[in-house]
């Protein structure tokens, strides 16, 4: 059999292996975040400057890093999420809390119907900010492999503290009273 | 008369036309992905879903078309939300990948296909290796050989 067509099948094969493979490691999940964290590190907040749409903002755009030199409480939620809806009134409480301590609580609304979103912001008279993020882009770089999940940025915009699940009021004490005391 | 008969047929068909524009879930689902799974809607249980059908079923409420329900459909949650691959990137390949296979198996083919008639254009003769043509002192002695046997 000549060589020829031999190697180039052999390399087409090889390149529609290739290709499969790097799919298949872009969308595992990243555990960087997690990983810096394990580490005692904190690790730049992930696609912080993505423009997303501000919910409820009539097209203004926003992103993560607009928070920058405040300590964020980001908080991946959405309508159709129940145990994000749990959560909601201790997130609002914890807004008006670190308000005026150069601290604030970011939505980072995903997957979500706007009007189904919106609905829930006036049932629970939230006051916080949310983002859009409509093709869970941004909670994607972040690793997000369910929801609720909260991520607290320091003043620097990096990760300092990381929660899967509902968060709880202990939680948010001990992981916001360092950082708030840290100057930007 | 026949402008009574035409009007007739035409209210019969009016409703048709009518009931054709406005979809129903059944007719969308299957054509939309649920985004937080990626599968389509139509087999998806998981919450997102359910809010998915939620606002299908009001948009087609409201009389929407198939074609608008999907724009509104692609508005809220991005093209991912649409049953066909998007532009870019890694999910270039759900299109690529099998045209490469299939062109690679045709190649395949068509090889196969070149080999088995020059097999044939031989005059049906199975293929052989021809050996390599004898030397002059070589020749000399097979005739001498053969002419010995003769005897």
């Amino acid at each position: 059999m000549r060589r020829g067509p031999v190697l180039v099948i052999v390399v087409l094969a090889a390149a529609l292996v290739g290709l499969l493979s790097y799919g298949v490691a872009q969308r595992g999940e990243d555990r960087s975040i997690a990983t810096a964290l394990a580490a005692g590190e904190r690790s730049p907040a992930p696609e912080s400057t993505q423009a997303l749409a501000v919910l409820g903002g009539d097209g203004e755009t926003g992103s993560v890093s607009d928070y920058r030199g405040k300590v964020v409480v980001l908080n991946v939620w959405a309508s159709w999420c129940d145990p994000c809806k749990d959560e909601l009134p201790l997130l609002e409480r914890t807004h008006r809390r670190i308000l005026p301590r150069g601290g604030t609580v970011l939505g980072l609304n995903v997957r979500d119907v706007s009007t189904s979103a919106l609905e829930l912001v006036r049932e629970f008279g939230l006051s916080f900010p949310s983002l859009r993020d409509r093709d869970a882009e941004v909670t994607r770089a972040f690793g997000t492999p369910k929801y609720p999940e909260t991520y607290v940025l320091d003043r620097s915009g990096r990760v300092a503290a990381h929660n899967i699940g509902p968060v709880t009021q202990a939680w948010l004490d001990a992981k916001l009273r360092p950082l708030l005391a840290e100057r930007a | 008369m026949r402008v009574v008969l035409l009007a007739l047929l035409l209210t019969a068909f009016l409703p048709g036309v009518a009931l054709a524009a406005v979809p129903t879930l059944p007719d969308v689902e299957d054509e939309v992905m649920c985004t937080e799974c990626g599968t389509p809607l139509n087999v998806s249980q998981a919450p997102v879903a359910d809010e998915q059908r939620r606002l299908i079923q009001r948009l087609i409420d409201q009389g929407r078309s198939k074609a608008e329900i999907k724009t509104v459909l692609e508005a809220e949650y991005g093209p991912r939300v649409l049953a066909v691959p998007s532009q870019g990137g890694f999910d270039e390949a759900a299109w690529l990948v099998p045209v490469g296979v299939g062109l690679l198996g045709l190649g395949g083919v068509a090889y196969a296909a070149g080999r088995w008639r020059r097999g044939r254009d031989d005059g049906g003769a199975p293929l052989t290796h021809a050996a390599p043509p004898l030397d002059p002192a070589a020749t000399r002695r097979l005739d001498a050989e053969l002419a010995a046997y003769d005897r």
